[in-house]
């Protein structure tokens, strides 16, 4: 990827979310080595870090459960989604379940107005969504993270 | 993934090959894909400007600005490499059309940014997409890939003795990214932070090089504008407006979705016949023409034809095809609210007039909505909002303050309403009977 810009850091924002998706979040350690990589300081890293809605520092849950509850998913019941979430996995915005599992998060458009109410569940979209269907979706997650 | 759905009165341009599996490139090929491409390379850079120039194509991605034209501004001698940028970070509530493209026709984007490369002299793409769409990022990785493999791109292509690279980009969250000068702080390795202008990335963009940035939908477009003719674009749509637009209908519709209308189709008529009228029967209360940022419009206004100087006449702005409608059991201090939350949360608190009005409005509408307003607030959020306009480096400031004013301006009522303390008169309407639609 390096070769595709003629400066270093350009890399910089795929970088760190590639990096992310490794553990869930971004470490320390690889803060440090991808500052050292790119010839960048520590902290001009984690400026970029801070900017980004998508970049964290802290550890999430194995399946973070973004709900969408921007204008067209609000109008579509997204407030009502949002809640159901919060009593089923008993966490609030940013919380993470006990064992790990999910992490909440109440995002702002993601970009599926047409087929709201929506969530990511990680990059996975979950479309036309009602109680029903989104209790079934992670319940499956929760399936296949125990596997 | 997305579903896709039709209506008659469609005319399917950009999105002619929607649903039939052009993501891969035989297919593609098949469906007169990459022939625009070596068309282009036959004719002259200024023929092919001028040919974009007087098809009527306008920006998709909001400002409307005549895409030939900004191509035309850059300067053909240049001692830094010039770029072309394709904006995929779609992120304006209510819009979710350069998805439907990069999953079902990525190379169309590719040919896009090919051709504007030759217009304007320019050797190197980037197609950046927002984080959030990683499965179209893969999408678009494999596109480009398989063009390399066929020597669509790299050194030499179509045997033309043209180079041209094309490189993907992906974001990580951020709504101001798709401000065009904040777009290149973040392909940079920056945070998102606008650039003032002049100079204009025309002039000085990418790495200080001369850069065309255009939305996808814009640059998918110019591939068919390219074999159809100038002449045959522009007529689709009425003047000055060429072409046609993917049109996001979303909010209290039966059929809501993404559709492929000529520009200045009636916006009422797309309401009732395209997007199937308002759910259960009920009344129309009002309509965000073109995305979040876009003033609305109330139910006496929506018989309007749907292009750019149309809705500049009446107000508001065609954006960025984001149709949002609200029926009458919405609060519109509610959904002002909302509104106001996303801009707050966007705003990359680089200038004042943004930071700490969104921030304050946000503030105001809570308590005011929560049933703690004062008569005062109401002309309060529109001096706020009006002091906003025009005061920042980018556009967000605007975007969240034109809005607003709109909705004090057009609901003054509905403010009255919450005061001296009384319950939200719509929160029983909308928590409780409003329906979860399938």
């Amino acid at each position: 990827m390096l070769t595709h810009y003629p400066t270093k850091r350009s890399v910089l924002v795929p970088t760190l979310l590639y990096a992310q998706d490794e553990l869930g979040y971004l470490t320390d350690e690889g803060i440090q080595e991808i500052a050292t990589r790119l010839d960048l300081t520590e902290l001009d890293v984690r400026n970029v870090i801070s900017y980004y809605s998508m970049l964290t520092t802290k550890p999430r849950g194995k399946y973070n459960v973004q709900v969408c509850t921007n204008i067209a998913c609000m109008l579509r019941g997204a407030d009502e989604l949002f809640d159901h979430c919060k009593k089923k996995l008993g966490v609030t915005h940013k919380g993470t379940t006990a064992d790990g599992m999910f992490s909440l998060e109440e995002v702002e458009c993601i970009g599926a107005c047409s087929w709201a109410p929506a969530m990511q569940v990680n990059y996975d979209f979950h479309e036309n969504l009602d109680r029903e269907k989104l209790d079934k979706a992670l319940d499956e997650y929760k399936k296949k993270g125990a596997q | 993934m997305a579903s896709l759905v039709s209506h008659p009165d469609e005319v399917k341009v950009v999105s002619k090959r929607f649903g039939k599996g052009a993501t891969s490139l035989d297919r593609y090929l098949e469906l007169d894909g990459y022939k625009a491409v070596q068309k282009a390379l036959a004719m002259q850079p200024d023929a092919i400007v001028n040919e974009v120039k007087n098809s009527g194509l306008r920006g998709r991605g909001g400002a409307g600005f005549n895409t030939g034209m900004k191509w035309s501004f850059v300067p053909k001698q240049s001692p830094k490499p010039k770029y072309v940028l394709c904006n995929g970070d779609e992120s304006e509530p209510g819009t979710c059309k350069d998805r439907l493209i990069f999953e079902h026709d990525p190379h169309a984007v590719i040919e896009g940014v090919i051709i504007a490369g030759l217009a304007v002299g320019s050797h190197t793409g980037y197609i950046y997409i927002r984080g959030e769409y990683r499965y179209l990022l893969e999408i678009m990785q494999k596109a480009i890939a398989d063009a390399y493999a066929r020597g669509f791109l790299g050194k030499n292509i179509f045997g033309s003795g043209y180079d041209f690279d094309v490189y993907w980009h992906g974001g990580a969250g951020a709504y101001e990214v798709g401000e065009e000068s904040a777009l290149m702080e973040s392909l940079e390795g920056k945070r998102g932070i606008p650039r003032i202008r002049p100079p204009f990335p025309a002039v000085v963009g990418l790495w200080g090089g001369p850069t065309v940035i255009n939305n996808a939908e814009t640059l998918a477009s110019v591939p068919h504008i390219i074999l159809g003719g100038a002449e045959w674009y522009a007529n689709l749509g009425p003047p000055k407006n060429g072409g046609t637009r993917l049109f996001c209908l979303s909010g209290h519709v039966n059929k809501p979705g993404v559709y492929e209308l000529p520009m200045g189709y009636n916006l009422k008529k797309m309401i009732y016949d395209v997007a199937g009228g308002i759910a259960e029967g009920r009344k129309l209360k009002a309509v965000v023409p073109g995305g979040s940022s876009t003033p609305v419009l109330t139910a006496n206004e929506v018989d309007i034809a749907m292009d750019f100087d149309s809705l500049a006449k009446a107000g508001s702005m065609l954006g960025s095809g984001g149709v949002v409608v609200l029926d009458e059991t919405t609060c519109m201090v509610r959904f002002a609210l909302q509104i106001m939350k996303f801009y707050q949360h966007e705003s990359c608190g680089w200038c004042i007039p943004c930071r700490e009005g969104t921030d304050w409005l946000k503030k105001t509408l809570k308590r005011f909505h929560a049933g703690g307003g004062v008569r005062k607030d109401i002309d309060n959020i529109q001096y706020l909002a009006e002091n906003m306009l025009g005061r920042t480096f980018c556009p967000l400031g605007d975007a969240a303050a034109m809005p607003t004013i709109s909705i004090v301006k057009k609901f003054r009522q509905e403010f009255e309403d919450h005061l001296e303390g009384r319950p939200c008169p719509f929160e029983k309407g909308t928590t409780q009977e409003l329906p979860v639609l399938v």
